[in-house]
Formats: C-alpha cells, structure tokens, sequence
C-alpha cells in the first residue's frame, strides 16, 4: 500500500506538471535503478544461511520454481495471442515480473517505455492480490502447490503469511525456496524478454 | 544499457557474499527506500505521459488479462505437478 501510493503520489505530480522537465530528460531513474540492482545484489550474496535451510528441503519440490515460470509463460501467451497489439515477447516480459511490480516494472520502463512498464506494474500487484485473496481456493482445487506458484516471487515475503496458513506450516522451507529462486531469475528473464 | 543493469547485481552479489561474516542489516530498509524513489519517480513519468493518462483504464484491463492468464496458468501447472507427486509427499509425511 505504502508502495503504490509513492506511484500515485508521482502520478499526480506528473499529471499537474509540478516537476522540473530537466529532472526527467537526464535519465535518473537509470542510475537509481543501478543502485537497487546493486543493493539487492549484496542482499542476496549477504545471505548465506538461505543455502543451509534449502538443504532441508523435500527433493521432488526442487522443480516447483521451475513449473511457476513455465506455467506463467504458456498462460501468458495464451493471453498475448488475444491482445493483437502486444507482441508476445512484451507479454513474457510482464509476465516474467511474477508478482515482483516494483523491479519488473522499473525495469520494463527502462527497456521498452513507460506504457508497457505501467501494464507491468499493475499486472504484478494483481498478481499478488489474486494470490492473497484467492489462495483458500486455489487450495481446495489445485493442491497444496499451487497457492505457491500462485505467489510467484512474492511466496517469501508478502504472500508468505497467506501461504503457510492455507498450505500447512510444512509448506515454509518450500515457499521461501521458490521464492527466492523466482525472485532471483525476475531481473535476468524480464532483460531477456526486452532484448527480444 | 541492460545489462549494465544484471552487472550491477552480479557485483552486489559478489561483495555481499565477501562480506557474509558481517550481516548487513540496514540493507532491506535501505532496498525499500530506493524502491520507494523509483516508483514515485515512475508515477511522475506516467503522469507526465498524457497518452497512457487517457489510455489508463485499457492499460490496466491487459495488465488484468495478463495477470490473471499468468497466475492460471502456473496455478494448473502446479496442480500438474501436485497430481504427480502427492503421494509420495503424504506418505512421507506421515
């Protein structure tokens, strides 16, 4: 909530033109980006133990961060062969965000414009609102996974709760795994769409 | 300029693990600001942008297809997988 009213809080700067031009022509939002990538880099190499807790894990589960991604991807392109006017590889970059709005969409507006980084924002938190309001359901149709697919890369931190108190505690150790293998390919698969 | 970017992280990850004995704990907040920062700075740009202004709710009813046919479509794939291995899984669970 606190993140996307920084969006709306930018948006209606925007809208009224309360902002200096030249602020926006000299490409600040790259070099911030830079610094994030970069932050978010020590983050994942400062964290050592997350190796020791995957060890636990139930090895025929080591696949679930794969069956995410690729069952993202054929939902996705299902869905770009309806909208005539994006191509697939644009819809495969959205999707490859699974949930993570505030990278994929920062990241996509670099690459490709900012019409197709706001699509990418908003399809990734309704991503994680879809999984947050529906993962009972999800539960009682598809199995004890698929709230967990659902997720994406959010199953470590926001849709964690949700996850465990649906699946079972015995989920955790799996949830944070896709998690954070998901989280870790979102900034290598959403360049790779771009560059397409 | 992308991958510039992937450098960037590759970089981070690298003195992060140089720096595992030490936890940095200031990091996530720090990760959260500038999260913060790049979004405001996206929502100007948008705002800005009167094209996508106009366009915002046909924006959002794609961004909504391709959410929902994502999450479905991991959602059965997950199922798939459920279907092949829950045996297993239960029994071992006790």
């Amino acid at each position: 909530m606190i993140i996307l009213s920084f969006f709306v809080m930018g948006l209606l700067l925007g809208v009224f033109r309360c902002f200096p031009r030249e602020l926006q022509d000299c490409n600040i939002s790259f070099y911030v980006l830079c610094l994030l990538m970069f932050l978010v880099g020590i983050s994942i190499g400062n964290d050592s133990s997350m190796f020791q807790r995957f060890s636990r894990l139930n090895t025929r589960l080591i696949f679930l961060p794969l069956i995410t991604i690729v069952g993202t991807w054929l939902g996705v392109i299902a869905v770009g062969l309806l909208l005539k006017d994006r191509s697939i590889t644009d819809c495969l970059a959205v999707g490859s965000g699974f949930g993570y709005y505030s990278l994929s969409s920062i990241l996509i507006t670099q690459y490709k414009g900012v019409e197709l980084g706001t699509i990418a924002l908003l399809s990734n938190i309704m991503r994680e609102v879809i999984t947050l309001l529906f993962a009972p359901w999800m539960l009682k149709f598809f199995g004890r996974l698929a709230p967990i697919s659902a997720g994406g890369a959010t199953t470590m931190d926001t849709t964690f709760p949700v996850i465990v108190h649906n699946s079972g505690k015995d989920y955790a150790i799996v949830s944070v795994y896709h998690g954070f293998i998901v989280d870790f390919t979102v900034p290598f698969l959403v360049t790779f769409f771009c560059s397409l | 300029m992308m991958f510039v970017v992937i450098f960037c992280m590759l970089g981070g990850a690298a003195i992060g693990y140089l720096f595992r004995r030490r936890k940095i704990l200031f990091i996530h907040r720090f990760i959260l600001i500038v999260v913060w920062l790049l979004l405001f700075l996206l929502g100007i740009e948008v705002g800005a942008n009167e094209m996508i202004i106009r366009q915002f709710g046909n924006l959002g009813f794609e961004a909504f297809l391709l959410a929902a046919g994502g999450t479905l479509g991991s959602v059965l794939a997950a199922w798939l997988l459920w279907l092949v291995i829950r045996n297993k899984i239960l029994s071992s669970e006790g």
